[in-house]
């Protein structure tokens, strides 16, 4: 599904991506782990260009996305994104932020993307929020609706940047419940996460990332039970 | 005391009653208002056009966008920041006379040649503005729209820019303030607004006092009255804010 060959990013002369080589195949649960600033996150938007690398490719369905001719935003149709601090469009309503996409793009009538908004909005329960606004939600219902804006778009992968890092704890459990069904619906996931439960149950392979490479990869629950590396045993014991 | 009062009523009658002379205010608020509402919008239109040049320089300097496209970009971002120098370095009451007397000499209309100066000018300032709101929109606004396959131009025009023209609309009734004040400076090129409505009265009455206080109540009361219309707009969006 996404392959990325020898990916390196620096932001000036710091180094932050050292030469990655990965696939992703279709159907794939990656979970990223690693410190604070050991790229998980520079990585995981190399994915869909929203950092540009500094050498290597990444391609996406037999797609190179860093190469000019590529029609970027045509990729990006087809690969959701989640961050952590939702990102909601705070000037529209729920309805809005879903649908806008979908309609703007022409990939579906204004009546057709509502029906399908409805859908997925009576799927995480909140169905009542269509014509509230962003600022009247808690955090939880607002990382849902993110993760349903994304699904509009009929998404064949999923980026998932610490989707739970910035709510509060009794809310943390709606959201993953929700990225759990997805991964068992077939979702092609990469979640950046700290929420080690989920890594270990949903995760079909997970990277350990330090200092700009991905040191140690395997099975969740290998890497957790029987870490390589001293890094990783280092960061698990912290984490754990 | 009532002596004091019936000289200031005579001379009251003498400034504003006598051969109509109170035409001379009506006539010139008229034109400071003219003057002041085309400058904001030519600076309005200015003022947009140079924000989102300087912003999408800045932002699109990451990507790998075409070469040329990028290289235009390149120099209509370097004259735009010379103009923002030359315009907020010099005095406008400069710029106006440099108009009148060379650049526009040979227009004959004076309303045209202010609302060109003040709507130049104000543009170098509303572009500031404009380009504040734009960069105090998060930048996870931009990138979720682009991340769900929406255009630079669509995202900008769909997401961020309601987004700043709401952060920076107190600004611009500032801006709007400031140069409905400034436009009292046309009377150097001897156009009639309402400053200069004040002062030809002053010359032909020898009365300083009562024309020029009025002129002074009218851009209070203006003053005041575009305060308040703020004051509301702020009111709203803090509510809309938390809605
Ligand atoms: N836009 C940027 N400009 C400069 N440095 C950046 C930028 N984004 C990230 N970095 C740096 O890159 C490193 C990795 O960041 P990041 O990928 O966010 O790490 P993580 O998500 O693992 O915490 C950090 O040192 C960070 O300071
Ligand atoms: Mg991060």
């Amino acid at each position: 599904m996404i392959y990325v060959n020898h990916l390196y990013k620096s932001f000036g002369d710091h180094e932050v991506l050292h030469d990655i080589t990965e696939h992703i195949e279709p159907g794939e649960k990656v979970v990223i782990i690693g410190p604070s600033g050991s790229g998980k996150s520079t990585f995981l938007r190399c994915l869909n260009l929203l950092e540009h690398p500094t050498k290597g490719q990444v391609i996406f369905d037999g797609i190179d996305l860093t190469d000019p001719k590529t029609d970027i935003n045509k990729v990006r149709q087809h690969m959701g994104m989640v961050f952590q601090h939702f990102n909601l469009f705070p000037h529209k309503t729920i309805m809005d932020n879903i649908t806008l996409a979908p309609v703007r793009l022409k990939l579906m009538k204004p009546e057709e993307a509502r029906e399908e908004a409805l859908k997925l909005l009576r799927r995480v329960n909140l169905e009542e929020k269509a014509d509230a606004y962003p600022g009247q939600l808690s955090g939880g219902q607002k990382q849902r609706i993110a993760i349903v804006r994304s699904l509009a778009m009929k998404p064949k992968m999923m980026l998932f940047d610490e989707p739970t890092s910035a709510l509060d704890p009794e809310m943390v459990g709606e959201v993953l419940e929700f990225m759990k069904q997805l991964a068992e619906e077939g979702m092609t996931m990469a979640v950046v996460t700290h929420e080690m439960g989920f890594a270990r149950e949903v995760g079909t392979r997970l990277f350990f990332m330090d200092e700009g490479r991905i040191l140690e990869q395997g099975h969740p629950k290998e890497v957790f039970d029987d870490p390589k590396e001293d890094r990783t045993r280092e960061f698990l014991s912290k984490v754990l | 005391m009532s002596e004091w009062f019936s000289e200031l009523h005579a001379k009251f009658i003498l400034d504003f009653v006598e051969k109509q002379r109170w035409m001379y205010i009506v006539d010139g608020l008229k034109i400071t208002l003219l003057v002041t509402l085309l400058s904001l919008i030519l600076g309005l239109a200015i003022g947009a056009l140079i924000a989102v040049i300087r912003t999408t320089h800045d932002q699109l300097r990451e990507e790998n966008v075409g070469g040329i496209g990028k290289k235009l970009l390149g120099v209509a971002d370097g004259i735009c920041r010379l103009y923002l120098t030359i315009i907020r370095g010099t005095p406008t009451l400069v710029q106006l006379l440099l108009m009148f007397f060379v650049f526009l000499s040979t227009c004959n209309s004076k309303v045209t040649v202010a609302v060109i100066t003040f709507g130049i000018n104000s543009g170098a300032y509303v572009a500031e503005i404009f380009r504040s709101g734009i960069m105090a929109v998060d930048a996870g606004q931009m990138e979720a729209g682009r991340s769900l396959g929406l255009g630079y131009v669509d995202t900008m025009i769909q997401i961020i820019m309601p987004q700043a023209i709401k952060n920076c609309l107190p600004a611009l009734v500032n801006e709007m303030i400031t140069l409905l004040k400034e436009t009292s400076i046309c009377g150097y090129i001897g156009l009639n607004e309402l400053t200069r409505g004040g002062d030809i009265i002053r010359g032909v009455t020898f009365d300083a006092l009562l024309p020029l206080m009025v002129v002074a109540m009218i851009y209070l009361v203006l003053v005041m009255f575009f305060t308040w219309v703020m004051g509301k707009i702020e009111r709203r969006l803090r509510e809309s804010d938390i809605r």
